[in-house]
């Protein structure tokens, strides 16, 4: 099965549970059987399953409740901001462990957690970014660079915790 | 330029889509700008521990035999009323064959299920195998010195392992990262030899885990060479798309570790 186990792993981010994920790769994987006449050759295969994997969730019971907290294109329209000069950050930003990055992940709110995983974990281009998720390239880069801001504060934050 | 500007295009460099002329620039603007690169070089830190630490979450093997055979019905609508056909009832011979032929079928089944089982574990290995090589960032540990791969993994597993001396031979180690495999944290270490790079993934065994080999076991994989074996607690798997001599030389560097 095609991208069966990465589909999972992103599924559970999302969902933040083991049964939801499952049911959300169950119901992608039924709904490209059904539209796979959709799909049209040529295309991105991974950002059309991503895509349907996403807009499943975004209509999932976990899903709604999510985007009714934030909504998912608030970011349109804003202009990126440059990431602060701070060396302290950089410092702390260094001693970072994986527990940390995954507990800044999961507080991250969706719109953000999804744009750093299509990027960073599963690589992919801002266009194939902007085919999964919806939104022209210049929302895609404008949301990254908002995410990992966002990201770099919420893991300085923990890292200073801990330092205390 | 100003700082502002360049920072706007970090982003870009850490992904690697910087234009040839703008990774020019930046580079030469690193040179004289210490807190710029002390950004780039965070932005590039964080993106190699997301990607290593976003990839935490396995699908169980149940989960993808379900989807697998809803799959499969999904596929076929219908199909055991399109196969049986209609002049079977009544036939004695053919229904005594049918009865014959579906004692094999489970007996096969029940055979072959160990042997599918087995099957989905090293195709998601090489997945890992395939998935690391085709990054950007293969190893979170690169050395070429075992005295330096082997303590980084301490305090990441639960487990240790050795790593064989590679001096004499054609091997050369690049590195090594933490893996994870049916939701168990394990060592990946990259080797390579001549221009053939090759995984050797190092697990706990555990109880549920699927039995990958009993003794030395080797297989081809979608056209990879995999040896699998296990020994002390741990299972051993190297895969890689070398010569299966190759592949097994590797296995026995790897058991002649002290």
């Amino acid at each position: 099965m095609p991208l069966f186990a990465r589909l999972y792993n992103f599924a559970h981010w999302l969902a933040q549970d083991r049964i939801a994920a499952e049911d959300l790769v169950q119901e992608t994987y039924m709904k490209a059987l059904r539209g796979f006449s959709s799909f049209r050759q040529g295309t991105n295969f991974r950002a059309w399953m991503y895509r349907i994997l996403r807009n499943t969730f975004l209509t999932s019971q976990t899903g709604l409740k999510t985007s009714a907290l934030v909504s998912l294109d608030s970011d349109e329209g804003q202009t990126a901001e440059p990431a602060v000069a701070e060396n302290p950050e950089t410092v702390l930003l260094a001693r970072v462990e994986r527990e940390t990055i995954q507990n800044a992940l999961e507080e991250l709110p969706v719109r953000f957690r999804e744009i750093i995983l299509l990027c960073d974990l599963e690589e992919m281009s801002y266009q194939e970014i902007g085919e999964t998720l919806g939104i022209p390239m210049g929302t895609v880069m404008s949301r990254l660079s908002r995410a990992r801001k966002s990201m770099r504060e919420l893991l300085a934050a923990r890292s200073q915790g801990a330092a205390r | 330029m100003t700082c502002d500007l360049w920072r706007s295009k970090l982003d870009a460099y850490v992904d690697s889509v910087c234009s040839a002329e703008d990774l020019a620039n930046l580079e030469a603007h690193f040179r004289t700008c210490a807190s710029c690169a002390a950004e780039a070089l965070a932005g590039l830190r964080i993106k190699r521990m997301t990607q290593n630490a976003a990839a935490r979450y396995s699908p169980s093997r149940e989960f993808r035999l379900r989807i697998e055979e809803s799959i499969q019905a999904k596929r076929k609508p219908g199909w055991t009323f399109a196969w049986r056909p209609a002049w079977l009832p009544g036939m004695g011979m053919a229904a005594a064959a049918l009865a014959v032929g579906i004692v094999l079928i489970v007996v096969a089944l029940t055979l072959g299920i160990q042997h599918t089982e087995r099957g989905h574990a090293l195709a998601e290995l090489v997945d890992l195998h395939v998935a690391t090589l085709a990054s950007a960032n293969p190893v979170d540990v690169i050395s070429t010195d075992r005295h330096t791969v082997k303590p980084w993994f301490q305090g990441k597993l639960p487990f240790t392992f050795n790593l064989p001396e590679l001096q004499n031979s054609s091997f050369k180690l690049l590195g090594g990262k933490v893996t994870y495999f049916e939701h168990s944290p394990g060592a990946q270490l990259l080797f390579q030899i001549r221009n053939h790079q090759l995984s050797v993934f190092i697990f706990q065994n555990r109880q549920e885990t699927i039995p990958l080999s009993t003794g030395i076991a080797t297989a081809r994989e979608l056209a990879f060479n995999v040896e699998a074996w296990s020994e002390g607690g741990l299972r051993y798997v190297v895969i890689g798309d070398a010569s299966p001599a190759d592949v097994h030389e590797l296995g026995e560097l790897m058991r002649s570790a002290k």
